[in-house]
């Protein structure tokens, strides 16, 4: 059974087909990306998944369970973490601050009025590990808005690795990044799936990147599915080459 | 010294307002003006509990304000001669009103859902100001006051002893911000911040923002219904005017005086308000002018407000 599957899933705004009729089948393990021109649909996609808005049509399941009505915060609890293109931090909070909120809600403690020492050790023993994860650690008495771009790009991303999701969706994790902190989280990705064995679905524009990183690549344009494959048959597909990749090289 | 720090506002805070009645009458006020400070700054705090801390605007906080007030007033009169039986009633009603009230609003954002906490308080008023035959209408409801407390073998003679009812009052004011202090440096106190910074963020965090918002508005209406106890207590009276829109806004512009992103702020706020209310008033009829002008430039020069504005000047 797949862990992630979306049949058929379209989204309509007005008369604008934003998805259209779009499946897609990710394994427990699997690294796929998604790819596609600019309005291609691919964050619209990522919205359906996450539960930002509802399908027009189709339907979302989750580990054999259908998640197509369920809210996002009900879909994070059953382990979808997402990240987002454009940051999406709490910028007045400290780096610290921006990671233990994750944490503590993944512990089932955002209702908790009152911490008992243990807790409050566990907690931040695994805010401890995840700011080491990211190189964070000498900043992590800073306010997040104060960062660099790529700082707070990293700080998005452990956000949703803080949740301990079973699914990760990444929202061109590498957006605005130079080089070097290309590279970084290339590897950080990289560690994930092949170390921590972790499902995650990727939106990325770097193709690079892309090909370097993922086990299975979709394809969409205009909203709909123009291919689907391993890297090797996309970069060999005529279609794509011709929509996309071509344009490019 | 770290620590020090981070306590060296609330010891302040705490060293003058444990000392009050000492000093008020020296440099030119009385004790009854600080317990109308500590009153009012109940009011304020529980504001900013919601628009500092969670990022909504409330503007008819006046609602639990009256409610609580009301509580309290018609309970001492028709039920139970106490002043505490007048206090759990007060809370309680204010506490249900704004748990009802939450529930129908809750999904609103932004200047909906302030106009609509408006919309809300001004029924309160309408209903005091026509209900005359329980709440004595325009005229207020009279005929009963805050009662002494008896614990026991120890009482306290809250109602002849003015020094022993700001005390009492300053016990319920620190209670409060005990409370509010507590909940913000808690998990939960997080989430709201989390809402207050990100409301996207946080609910792709699994934080269903919708409840955390309703148990932070329940939360600070609580408080607000707390304050309107003991301000009917102070005044052995209330009227409809607890309810209005004004009483309101008076609160925000309490809270954002004072700096809504500290915790003391809404304090300050209260006392410059409360002080000026009472110097200007005594000089004219039209105090409301100066003090909305004073409240505009400070708005532009300090838009953290006074709190604020101090904390930036000794971190630069």
């Amino acid at each position: 059974m797949s862990l992630l599957e979306a049949r058929g899933v379209s989204r309509h705004f007005g008369s604008l087909v934003a998805v259209d009729d779009v499946s897609l089948s990710v394994e427990s393990g699997e690294l796929r990306a998604v790819i596609g021109p600019n309005g291609a649909g691919k964050t619209t996609f990522f919205n359906l998944l996450s539960g930002f808005f509802p399908p027009t049509a189709g339907k979302i399941l989750f580990d054999g369970r259908d998640i197509t009505a369920l809210s996002a915060h009900q879909r994070v609890a059953l382990g979808i973490a997402r990240t987002f293109q454009i940051t999406e931090i709490f910028p007045e909070l400290t780096v610290m601050e921006n990671l233990l909120i994750p944490v503590e809600t993944a512990a089932g403690l955002r209702t908790t009025p009152w911490l008992t020492k243990a807790r409050r050790a566990e907690t931040e023993a695994r805010v401890q590990d995840l700011l080491q994860m990211s190189g964070l650690t000498p900043k992590a008495e800073r306010l997040a808005g104060e960062l660099s771009h790529g700082d707070q790009r990293a700080i998005e991303i452990m956000m949703a690795l803080a949740l301990k999701p079973r699914l990760l969706l990444l929202d061109e994790p590498t957006a605005g990044m130079g080089d070097q902190e290309t590279h970084d989280v290339v590897r950080l990705i990289r560690d994930l799936h092949k170390k921590e064995r972790l499902s995650i679905v990727l939106i990325e524009h770097d193709m690079r990147v892309v090909f370097h990183l993922a086990d299975r690549i979709l394809v969409l344009a205009e909203g709909a599915m123009l291919a689907e494959g391993t890297p090797k048959e996309i970069a060999a597909n005529e279609k794509v080459q011709a929509a996309y990749l071509g344009g490019v090289e | 010294m770290k620590k020090f720090q981070d306590w060296q506002g609330t010891i302040i805070v705490w060293a003058l307002l444990l000392t009050m009645p000492f000093w008020i009458g020296h440099i030119g006020g009385y004790t009854t003006l600080g317990t109308r400070v500590v009153v009012l700054a109940v009011a304020a705090m529980s504001v900013n509990f919601l628009l500092g801390f969670t990022g909504v605007l409330s503007f008819g906080h006046a609602a639990y304000f009256g409610l609580g007030a009301y509580g309290a007033g018609l309970t001492i009169k028709y039920l139970a001669a106490s002043s505490m039986a007048g206090l759990v009633a007060g809370v309680l009603l204010g506490t249900v009103g704004a748990m009802l009230i939450g529930l129908m609003i809750v999904r609103l954002r932004g200047v909906y859902f302030a106009m609509v906490t408006i919309a809300f308080g001004q029924i309160f008023y309408f209903v005091s100001f026509r209900w005359v035959n329980l709440t004595g209408g325009d005229d207020g409801l009279t005929g009963w006051t805050r009662m002494p407390l008896s614990l026991g073998p120890l009482s306290l003679d809250i109602l002849h002893d003015e020094t022993a009812f700001y005390y009492f009052v300053l016990a319920c004011f620190g209670a409060a911000a005990a409370g509010m202090a507590l909940l913000l440096r808690s998990p939960f106190g997080r989430t709201l911040l989390a809402i207050r910074e990100n409301e996207r963020r946080a609910r792709f965090l699994g934080i269903p923002v919708d409840q955390h918002i309703w148990m932070s508005f329940v939360i600070s209406a609580a408080f607000a219904s707390l304050a309107g106890v003991v301000y009917a207590y102070l005044n052995n009276f209330v009227d409809p005017r607890a309810f209005r829109w004004d009483q309101s806004g008076d609160f925000v512009i309490m809270a954002v005086l004072g700096g809504m992103r500290s915790f003391w702020g809404p304090l300050i706020g209260a006392a410059i308000f409360v002080v000026l209310q009472d110097k200007l008033s005594s000089l004219t009829d039209y105090w409301m002018t100066p003090l909305g002008l004073f409240f505009v430039l400070a708005v532009v020069f300090f838009p953290r407000g006074v709190l604020g504005m101090l904390k930036r000047r000794r971190a630069t």
